[in-house]
């Protein structure tokens, strides 16, 4: 395999995140103190986090990844520790398939 | 140690989930063809988890470089974002932001935001970076030299680990009700464009739910500006 590849990927990568801090350091003159940048956050983890749930390639799916997000969901209101959090999950999605 | 530091045992239990991913991307590169010094390259120059795993696969499936590039970069297209967001915690001299600029990913951005004050952003942000670093990097080394993986990430349920972190961090976050319908709205976008879009998109354009309070604020700010300018040229 040849290296270009590689390192057009890695070039690359590293870029987008460059240019976004550096468009990030011109825009936030012009918002304001109550929302200012880290609010485009929010939107972009919500939508992570759904796709990360509910898809398989294009397909919308609904398995062993969606309870485990509904204990999840239940912990955090529930104010549970993260690691509590996190091992829930994966044991609610592990159990689930084993069982399947 | 770690037992009453929350960030430093969040850091490490992020990275902990995400070495064992390290190993499976490590075994799909190399047997998707790449060298074991290219699979570490990427681990350390691309430092973006779901964008390198498309890439090796798509090679993998026998897809071409060239049409692995295009679906790595729109996953990492992402990080754009993220860096956009990060202005502020990513502090210190040139070099130290050029450092920092590369560890911005999903999971050292969602660990800095989620903290209350800037100095706890900052310090979230480094030692999440640190642990995942790490992580991501042995990982990746042991499932490239291994050639054989811990199994599927699957089996242990850590693909759903990830939500279920990402939703931990996102909670913090939804101060007030503004910010609570840019995440819903952030959501029902990607899921719209989840089944029409090439992977990466719909996380892309998510961003756009925050356009409506960006645009207020900064209406917000010009009113303000043109109140206070009679006082100021008194």
């Amino acid at each position: 395999m040849s290296w270009w590849p590689v390192l057009a990927l890695c070039g690359a990568a590293y870029a987008l995140k460059v240019l976004g801090l550096a468009i990030g350091e011109r825009l936030d003159r012009e918002t304001s103190e109550r929302w200012s940048l880290e609010i485009v956050v929010v939107p972009v983890l919500a939508a992570l986090i759904v796709v990360q749930t509910f898809s398989s390639g294009h397909r919308f799916v609904l398995d062993a990844r969606t309870p485990a997000l509904l204990v999840a969901a239940v912990l955090v209101w529930r104010k549970a520790p993260f690691v509590v959090v996190a091992f829930a999950a994966a044991a609610t999605a592990a159990l689930l398939r084993l069982v399947a | 140690m770690a037992s009453n530091d929350p960030i430093l045992r969040n850091a490490l239990s992020i990275g902990l989930a995400t070495a064992v991913y390290a190993v499976s991307f490590g075994v799909l590169s190399v047997a998707a063809g790449f060298s074991i010094a290219q699979t570490c390259v990427m681990s350390v120059a691309c430092f973006t988890g779901a964008s390198q795993l498309t890439f090796v696969s798509v090679v993998g499936a026998g897809g071409g470089v060239a049409g692995a590039l295009a679906p790595a970069l729109l996953l990492a297209g992402r990080n754009a974002l993220y860096a956009l967001s990060l202005k502020g915690i990513l502090s210190g001299t040139a070099p130290k932001r050029a450092l920092r600029a590369q560890v911005v990913v999903d999971e050292t951005t969602a660990m800095a935001h989620a903290q209350p004050t800037l100095a706890a952003r900052r310090r979230a942000f480094d030692l999440t970076a640190l642990c995942l670093f790490t992580a991501w990097n042995i990982g990746t080394l042991v499932g490239a030299i291994a050639g054989r993986g811990l199994g599927d990430p699957r089996d242990y349920g850590l693909d759903a680990v990830f939500p279920a972190v990402f939703l931990a961090l996102l909670v913090p976050q939804l101060r007030g009700p503004d910010a609570t319908r840019a995440a819903v709205a952030g959501a029902l976008i990607a899921l719209a464009l989840l089944p029409i879009t090439p992977a990466g998109v719909p996380i892309i354009a998510s961003a756009l739910a925050a356009v409506p309070l960006l645009l207020a604020s900064s209406r917000r700010r010009a009113r303000v500006r043109m109140g206070q300018a009679p006082e100021a040229g008194r």
